[in-house]
């Protein structure tokens, strides 16, 4: 007793997952929960060939999005017009249905991107080792799981064995040391964290997320920051649970009640990392000194300060590094020395995994309430359900007011796979978390930030420092 | 799965770094069935310009490479998205082999579980691996995975460092999935231990 190194969460998740261990030191690890979207017809395919049978259908969780319309929907699969687009949804029905498992799926009120919905429904539980089939499976870590994107093979596997192999990984604490301004929000932050370790910065570390600056944030805002850990190469972020995460997690549809809730309770307040505790790697931020923020190049962590100008590859020393800038100046259309609040944009989506919860669509209606959208906008609420919410709170009418478009949940233009997307050249302020190149369509350009400097963008019709606007009132 | 032999092929360098799993196969062709085959889609938006014609400057697109095999890559080789269409494209253009400084994660996973072969190799050697094979009348390399050993168009030979339970696989083409359930009175075992502990894990819906 008391001779035992202090814990991360981490620590504790991972060696209450370990079923057996293998010469080489990988692990298999136990897998509560697997998720599901539409690209997973390969991994069912897998099973099909190999004549598998799914091991615990209950465990896993499948969700119409990638693929689905965000308009019409009163016409069901009818309002796809694309052949093969809507052979994905019907596949994922399909799948689901002759496996017995789980599916959100187009016509249900709670459909939506599977991270948005996996937390909403309780499906998603601090303690857990998620697995999921997309790569920002690392939201979930928001509530103190230990979450992470796997392809079809190994989706195969967990359907299979419910477990998966895995060396275990290394941690990096990334501490933010003090709260974030007012005008700045959880993107914010997650940009400026990415920007400063790179995008290859994390690569076989869990990120755990700790400090006053992610304490903090609520819930919805902790996901928004974990969402993006693969954007710095980390296969999972997660936060340490506390009296908001169980807050949250209370009363939802596939959360433990009664006799088994207090038990829940008693097991999750066991879980946070302890004082003391050593990780591999220690990253301070300052989040009093995080500005709102906007990415000018093809890869999340080419981010800087609205405040800022385009960077000069001139002026980088090292070579590769100048390469890629040079190479991303030239696909963005963008001049070293640039304004970054003068550069114009022709279309704005609100929306996806990162930020399409209640107070993402709150921080944005603000902003444009009373004002009018310059350019094509869009809102794609992350679900059914958050839909509804808006639309009681009178979201809807403020966005229609402003000349927003209203839409149907889904991941829409973030990935551009459901039929929305840029035109070639056409420059987006989006709220996703990928600028790679073609991301939201051939040739289109994004520029990564917040929900609310997003509508900023819209009403101003160029990147804009959200802080203005608001101090107008 | 091919179990791997010993590779002599063509080798193609791509100097780019941080090269995603969008570029390696956009995301619009995932909905694609295998059998249409992905070697079409390999690296299809950047080997294009906007016109659809193939650019001279792309590597692959080059005579000298039309063949290759092995890439060798970039720091963070198959960052980004987790599809697994990133791996089958590469496969069905003939590739074996991947040698970069490091990959991503997800793609690495995949590339394991689809007999491709990932090497790890410091990045000044993997740079100066690209200058040999662009300045090489015959860019080959071959890569004997048992030895851990890839030979050099200059015939001098590299050591690797091959990850021993993905040499096991690969060398004897195995399937992961019945290799796991080997231990299926483990997993047996652990997950009625398991729920005893977490009994709220039982997945019910209020
Ligand atoms: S919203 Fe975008 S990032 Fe999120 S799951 Fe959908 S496609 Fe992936």
């Amino acid at each position: 007793m008391g001779t035992e190194a202090p814990k991360t969460i981490f620590d504790r998740i991972w060696e209450s997952h370990v079923i057996t261990r293998r010469d080489d030191g990988e692990s298999l690890i136990y897998i509560d929960r697997l998720l599901l979207q539409e690209n997973s017809f390969h991994a069912f395919d897998k099973i099909r060939r190999e004549n598998r049978k799914v091991r615990n259908p209950g465990q896993a969780f499948a969700f119409a999005d990638h693929y689905v319309p965000t308009r019409d929907r009163a016409r069901g699969l009818d309002a796809i017009a694309d052949p093969e687009i809507r052979n994905m949804v019907e596949l994922i029905e399909a799948d689901t249905r002759a496996y017995d498992i789980t599916l959100f799926g187009l016509g249900d009120i709670r459909q939506g991107i599977l991270h948005v919905v996996g937390p909403e429904q309780g499906i998603t539980q601090p303690g857990l080792v998620i697995a999921g089939a997309d790569s920002h499976t690392s939201t979930h870590g928001a509530l103190g799981a230990y979450a992470f994107g796997i392809g079809s093979s190994e989706v195969a596997h967990v359907l299979a064995v419910q477990g998966l192999w895995r060396p275990r990984p290394k941690t990096m604490l990334v501490d933010v040391v003090d709260p974030l301004p007012a005008g700045t929000t959880a993107k914010d932050l997650i940009l400026a964290i990415i920007a400063r370790i790179g995008a290859g910065g994390a690569v076989g570390h869990v990120i755990e997320y700790a400090g006053p600056g992610i304490t903090g944030l609520s819930v919805e805002e902790r996901m928004t920051v974990c969402n993006m850990s693969i954007e710095a190469g980390a296969r999972a972020g997660l936060v340490s649970p506390d009296d908001k995460v169980f807050d949250y997690v209370k009363g939802r549809p596939y959360a433990p009640r009664g006799e088994d809730w207090e038990r829940a309770l008693a097991y999750w307040r066991s879980l946070p990392s302890a004082p003391g505790a050593a990780y591999d790697r220690r990253v301070e931020i300052t989040g009093g000194e995080v500005a709102p923020m906007v990415t000018w190049g093809t890869s999340p962590d080419q981010a800087l300060a609205v405040t800022g100008r385009v960077p000069d590859p001139a002026a980088e020393g090292d070579a590769d590094e100048r390469r890629r800038m040079e190479r991303a100046l030239t696909y963005m259309d963008l001049r070293p020395g640039q304004d970054l609040r003068a550069i114009a944009v022709d279309r704005v989506f609100i929306g996806s995994c990162t930020n399409s919860r209640i107070e993402d669509l709150r921080a944005a209606a603000a902003v444009a309430k009373g004002r009018q959208a310059r350019v094509p906008a869009m809102v794609v609420p992350g679900s059914g359900l958050i839909k509804r919410q808006a639309e009681e709170e009178g979201l809807h009418e403020i966005f229609l007011g402003a000349g927003f478009e209203w839409r149907e949940p889904g991941c829409s233009m973030c990935v551009a796979i459901n039929g929305d997307g840029l035109q070639p050249g056409e420059r987006c302020a989006s709220t996703s978390n990928r600028n790679f190149e073609g991301r939201q369509g051939r040739g289109g350009r994004t520029h990564l930030m917040s929900p609310a400097m997003a509508a900023a963008a819209a009403v101003t019709g160029h990147l804009s420092d959200v802080r203005d606007l608001l101090a107008e009132g | 799965m091919d179990p791997f032999e010993t590779l002599s092929a063509v080798a193609v360098p791509l100097e780019q770094a941080n090269v995603n799993t969008d570029q390696i196969f956009p995301a619009r062709m995932i909905k694609k069935p295998r059998a249409v085959g992905y070697a079409q889609f390999t690296f299809h938006d950047i080997r294009r310009d906007d016109a659809g014609a193939l650019r001279d400057d792309f590597p692959l697109n080059q005579d000298k490479y039309r063949d290759a095999r092995i890439l060798v890559a970039g720091v963070n080789f198959g960052c980004g998205s987790s599809r697994e269409g990133a791996v089958y494209t590469l496969l069905d253009s003939g590739f074996r082999v991947v040698i970069a400084p490091s990959f991503g994660d997800i793609f690495a996973a995949n590339c394991l579980k689809n007999g491709l072969l990932t090497i790890t190799l410091p990045e000044a050697t993997v740079a100066d691996l690209r200058k040999e094979i662009s300045a090489a009348a015959a860019p080959r390399l071959t890569v004997n995975l048992e030895a851990e050993e890839i030979t050099r168009p200059s015939g001098e030979t590299l050591a690797f460092e091959a990850e021993p339970f993905q040499k096991h696989c690969l060398l004897n083409g195995l399937n992961e999935i019945d290799l796991s359930l080997e231990f299926a009175a483990e997993i047996d075992a652990f997950e009625q231990a398991h729920r005893a502990r977490l009994p709220w894990l039982a997945v019910e819906e209020g």
